[in-house]
């Protein structure tokens, strides 16, 4: 009870608190969301994508590389 | 008085089998001339089957049937056909070939299509034109700006008109699309015996089998041509290309490039790391697209599940509900 008493006094008592979490929540989530599907996807294909090739053509990319 | 009767005979022989309950009063009950609810649905189903309704929609149903069968396959079904052509002419169907870019997880190998590229630039683009892929569209896919700079500006392309009218030829940048090699279709034709090499943007999606078609046809070719099989003089035989007489000689043999990465160039390595090449040129957009993919699937997957749940949390009371038919107390007025 305590815990879901603490939830409502934080979040669902004020609109205004409650609207920004959402709107919150979503960006952080869209973000989070983004980078890891990106990570497993880039960990799946690892050494096929033309960002793991470039340092061999590109001299500047190779300079940052290292 | 029918339950009556039902209380002394049936209920205590099983009360747990309704049917055979069901049953047993029908019997009881006929002497009482009572008709019971099942005998009338059996009749109404014996009436329906045989109806002239249900006659009339089943003869369409199998009319339809057959007519469809037909317009899809071109023949009726179960009528044993004889051809004049034999199955090889419509071309052999192409193995499956297990391509980096296949599944639905998997990126095109970049560094594929960059040996792709050079085997198209070094063999192919002398009679296929690329007409939708432009310089830029090969920026950040397997070369970079600079390399494509360079590369753009060995070309020249016509341009203009400048202040006094006239057209000019300037060397190319990255806005501009891949040069073709005729003028025209006619040039083309005049060129290849009347064959005209088709434009490669599009040619993985425009054929049926794709990339395992392009490359069956690549590295297909028999040569000479099985016996009995008679190949016109500058057309050359392949199985898998229906008719099996093509315009196009074999031109991939091994050793045929260099690659700069040191990979061995085999006529089967050129063939693959080109087919590479046409199938990134027909869907530059596929590694993005597998990645919304795979967000599309998790998150829909999610939102069904919750929404599952939802269904069944707001449905519960309804579903469990009992209704108890409360009769009103007798009043004795």
């Amino acid at each position: 009870m305590a815990f879901s008493t603490t939830l409502y006094n934080t979040f669902f008592q004020r609109n205004s608190v409650f609207f920004s979490t959402v709107f919150a929540g979503a960006f952080v989530f869209g973000i989070g969301f983004d980078t890891g599907v990106t990570a497993f996807y880039d960990r799946w294909n690892r050494g096929k994508q033309w960002k793991d090739i470039r340092h061999k053509y590109s001299e500047t990319a190779a300079e940052e590389a290292e | 008085m029918l339950s009556r009767q039902l209380g002394a005979g049936a209920l205590r022989r099983g009360a747990s089998l309704p049917a055979f309950r069901q049953k047993n009063a029908l019997n009881l009950s006929r002497g009482l001339a009572v008709r019971n609810a099942s005998t009338a649905s059996s009749s109404a189903f014996e009436s329906f089957l045989n109806s002239r309704l249900t006659l009339v929609s089943v003869s369409l149903f199998t009319a339809g049937s057959v007519a469809w069968y037909t317009h899809l396959y071109g023949s009726l079904p179960f009528l044993a056909q004889v051809h004049a052509s034999h199955a090889s002419d419509e071309g052999l169907h192409p193995p499956e070939y297990p391509w980096d870019h296949k599944g639905i997880l998997n990126t095109f190998d970049h560094a594929s299509i960059r040996r792709g590229y050079q085997v198209y630039r070094e063999v192919c683009a002398a009679c296929h034109s690329l007409d939708r892929i432009a310089w830029r569209n090969l920026v950040g896919v397997s070369h970079t700006v600079d390399e494509v700079k360079a590369m753009a500006e060995e070309v020249e392309y016509q341009d203009g008109p400048d202040d006094e009218g006239e057209m000019f030829m300037r060397p190319g940048k990255l806005a501009d699309y891949m040069p073709n090699p005729y003028a025209n279709e006619s040039a083309a034709r005049a060129g290849n015996a009347g064959s005209l090499p088709p434009d490669l943007s599009l040619i993985i999606k425009a054929r049926h089998g794709g990339a395992d078609y392009v490359y069956s046809i690549i590295t297909g070719y028999v040569d000479p041509p099985p016996a009995g099989v008679e190949i016109r003089e500058g057309m050359s035989y392949n199985p898998f290309f229906p008719g099996g007489a093509l315009g196009m000689a074999r031109v991939l043999y091994d050793g045929l490039v260099d690659f700069e990465d040191g990979t061995p160039a085999t006529a089967s390595q050129m063939a693959k790391d080109v087919v590479t090449f046409l199938s990134w040129a027909a869907e530059p957009e596929h590694d993005e697209r597998k990645k919304n993919g795979i967000k599309a699937v998790i998150l829909f997957s999610a939102l069904t599940l919750i929404s599952l749940y939802v269904k069944r949390f707001k449905w519960t009371p309804l579903k469990n509900r009992k209704l108890i038919y409360d009769p009103p107390v007798d009043k004795k007025h």
